[in-house]
């Protein structure tokens, strides 16, 4: 059985031609960067080409405004740290309530540490309303936070506005787009973004190395201080591997932001279109005209989420769920929440999320199994009438289970 | 993924007795919040035995939470009513060697829709006697409404004290900030400040007192005994039990019984008896499953003969 793997949201397979870019970097130079003999001669200059490789891919104007990290989660910690050290009188902070984790628990945490945090709430499609975030913005909020695309719908927000907005009132803006970069065009330097981070692992790059870029004339605080690396902004000894493999990864990324963005699309939308048109009680999640190419979110009704990926996964195929069970938390995920998605659609969500490792076969081989993979789940739930095959009718009133 | 064992993937993937049983008398339907899962179980029970003839599953819900309900079909069919009855979850469990600790809660939902569904045959109202909260400590799944429960209860102040009566964070102490928040709100509901070098609230029971000097293999075996007895009613206010049946050297083997046997926890209770072991044995002790001893006694006697 071929495995297909649809799940490159959550990580991506590490191109061959980055692997190959790193191997010396282990083997035969792997000097300290900042040594002087042969066993680090080349790595600061193999360095600084990975650099101007990442400044390319996000149109940055210098490449000393890119700065290495060891992950996204590294970087939106700094970025936001930063900003609320700089400018201690500011106590508020902008977000939305359909950020990735990394963002929420750390602002939920510096919420209990006294700071104000607004939470932008999103619609049924996962939109922001841009006048509620313009009442929110003052001279007390400290940073904006607002990611450039979902993680589990895709649904990209209009980050460049909202940037200019942010600038227009004197607030620092900062955007999570480790979804975004590589799989939209981007040029930062004709935005007012301030900071943004990015992921290696999400572009084909190893996991463990991220980016921070940090726009000349932002006012910074490091995180970690230590040695002079990264002049000074982020002290460690360089991951030189994962620099060099992030530089080409980012170079690649380049090289097939058309394919993604038409091929890639072509797949998404192939499978989408034949989910929803062969199994009934299904609908696609998020905001339908402005996504990323490579995501769809499908909630399959009164089935759960892990069930589906089990069975999938039997079939060799694998995607993500935004059921409850899949992480061992209390609740389905709170982006479908947020998008007041109902409770037993919110469980049966299921992501699929293509690269350009994927192929028309893989879409055929899913469109083949899903609807029985559906049925099979439906049979066993009490939501379903088995007998003639639909919903029972008023589904929440007819099962009315008590709840411990 | 979860760490599933193969009976709970069998039954996952080839669920027994799937669907309502058509002219069932007995009906229970039931739901965990903590998972969005919620079953309905619909049984035949003859009235002049009661006895369950026939039982039926629906399930809106995970994995364990198919499986848990399929194997609850298969474990009662051909019970009485009252047999049924003394099914516990841990049954429920062992009957599919073992669920993640965030998962023992779909063989609850099991064991709650057999009772609502029993209630039901008998014209009563069931009612659930239990409220679920947020995972806090994931090596003796304790959730966060019974810490504070016994926060509010027992005047606890401490990470301690809370480990003391909940066994909440005995284990690998990962939890300890998410207990302190706790210990912080309630403390503030309360009108106290929380404060972590605080005296514990209350003296833990009174240890076993330690042994000195060298031991006889007798007194060694008498001490142990001790430190499962004072350990033995933590065990079973969860439902579980330990037995010792050997001392082999500086070996201990143990039985463990109930709830614990079953609980993929097992190690992590066993762990936890074997470090109070050996501080009040003050020497090295190890504690092996009793089902780990019996190659070893053959070996040992092949060698006598």
């Amino acid at each position: 059985m071929r495995d297909i793997y649809l799940d490159n949201n959550a990580t991506t397979k590490v191109d061959g031609m980055v692997v190959d870019a790193m191997i010396p970097y282990f083997t035969e130079y792997f000097g300290n960067p900042s040594s002087i003999h042969r066993f680090a001669d080349g790595v600061a200059k193999a360095i600084k080409k990975a650099r101007s490789q990442v400044q390319e891919l996000l149109g940055a104007e210098h490449d000393s405004e890119i700065i290495f990290t060891s992950c996204g989660t590294e970087s939106d910690s700094t970025a936001i740290l930063s900003a609320i050290k700089c400018q201690p009188n500011r106590k508020e902070i902008i977000t939305t309530a359909v950020e990735h984790p990394a963002i929420l628990n750390l602002v939920d945490n510096l919420e209990k540490e006294g700071y104000t945090i607004h939470r932008l709430p999103v619609d049924k499609r996962g939109r922001l309303s841009l006048e509620a975030y313009k009442a929110m913005l003052s001279d007390q909020v400290a940073i904006v936070s607002v990611m450039w695309a979902n993680n589990e719908t895709g649904t990209i927000f209009p980050v460049e506005q909202m940037a200019q907005m942010a600038n227009d009132a004197g607030v620092m803006f900062h955007t999570d787009a480790v979804q975004a970069v590589g799989k939209i065009p981007m040029m930062l330097q004709d935005t007012k973004i301030d900071m943004l981070s990015l992921s290696g692992h999400k572009l084909h790059a190893p996991k463990g190395i991220g980016v921070l870029y940090l726009k000349r004339g932002t006012r910074f605080r490091p995180l970690l201080r230590g040695g002079h690396q990264e002049r000074g902004r982020r002290a460690g000894t360089e991951n030189t591997a994962s620099i060099v493999g992030l530089g080409v990864a980012c170079e690649l990324a380049m090289q097939y932001m058309e394919f993604e963005n038409t091929q890639v699309t072509a797949m998404r939308d192939k499978l989408e279109q034949g989910i929803v048109e062969s199994i009934p009680h299904c609908f696609i999640t998020g905001d339908l005209n402005n996504r990323l190419p490579n995501t769809t979110d499908i909630a399959f009704e009164y089935i759960e989420g892990e069930a589906i990926l089990m069975l999938l996964n039997k079939a060799g195929i694998a995607a993500s769920s935004g059921s409850a069970c899949t992480s061992g938390s209390l609740e389905p995920s709170h982006v479908m929440r947020a998008m007041d998605i109902p409770y037993t659609a919110a469980h049966g969500t299921i992501r699929f999320s293509f690269s350009r490792y994927n192929s028309m076969d893989d879409v055929d081989e899913v469109l083949k199994v899903m609807p029985k993979i559906v049925a099979t789940l439906r049979k066993l739930s009490p939501y379903w009438d088995s007998v003639n095959n639909e919903p029972v009718s008023n589904p929440e009133q007819a099962f009315q289970p008590t709840y411990a | 993924m979860w760490d599933y064992s193969d009976k709970v993937k069998d039954h996952f993937f080839n669920p027994k007795n799937a669907g309502a049983v058509v002219d069932a008398n007995a009906i229970g339907e039931v739901g965990s919040i903590s998972c969005g899962d919620a079953l309905r179980l619909t049984l035949k029970v003859n009235d002049q035995t009661e006895v369950i003839e026939e039982a039926g599953f629906q399930t809106f819900g995970c994995g364990s939470a198919i499986a848990s309900s399929s194997v609850l079909t298969e474990l009662i069919k051909g019970m009485t009513i009252d047999e049924a009855l003394k099914v516990t979850n841990q049954d429920i469990a062992a009957e599919l060697d073992g669920l993640p600790p965030e998962k023992m809660h779909c063989s609850v939902m099991g064991r709650e829709a057999l009772q609502a569904a029993v209630a039901n045959y008998r014209g009563e109202e069931w009612a659930d006697d239990h409220e679920e909260g947020a995972l806090i400590c994931k090596c003796f799944a304790i959730d966060a409404v019974m810490i504070e429960e016994m926060v509010w209860a027992n005047k606890l102040r401490t990470v301690e004290d809370v480990t003391n009566y909940t066994k909440a964070g005995g284990g690998c102490a990962a939890c300890h900030e998410d207990i302190e928040a706790i210990l912080e709100k309630v403390l503030k509901e309360r009108g106290e400040n929380f404060d972590p070098n605080a005296k514990p609230a209350t003296k833990p029971e009174p240890l076993v007192a330690a042994a000195k000097g060298p031991m006889t293999n007798l007194q060694r075996i008498k001490k142990i005994e001790e430190v499962l007895t004072s350990l033995r009613p933590a065990l079973m206010a969860d439902g579980g039990d330990v037995e010792l049946v050997e001392v082999i050297g500086n070996t201990a083997y143990v039985n463990m019984t109930g709830a614990c046997n079953g609980c993929q926890m097992a190690a992590m209770t066993i762990a936890g008896i074997q470090q109070r072991l050996m501080e009040v044995l003050g020497e090295f002790i190890k504690v092996v499953p009793a089902s780990e001893m019996s190659k070893l006694v053959n070996i040992e006697g092949a060698g006598h003969a």
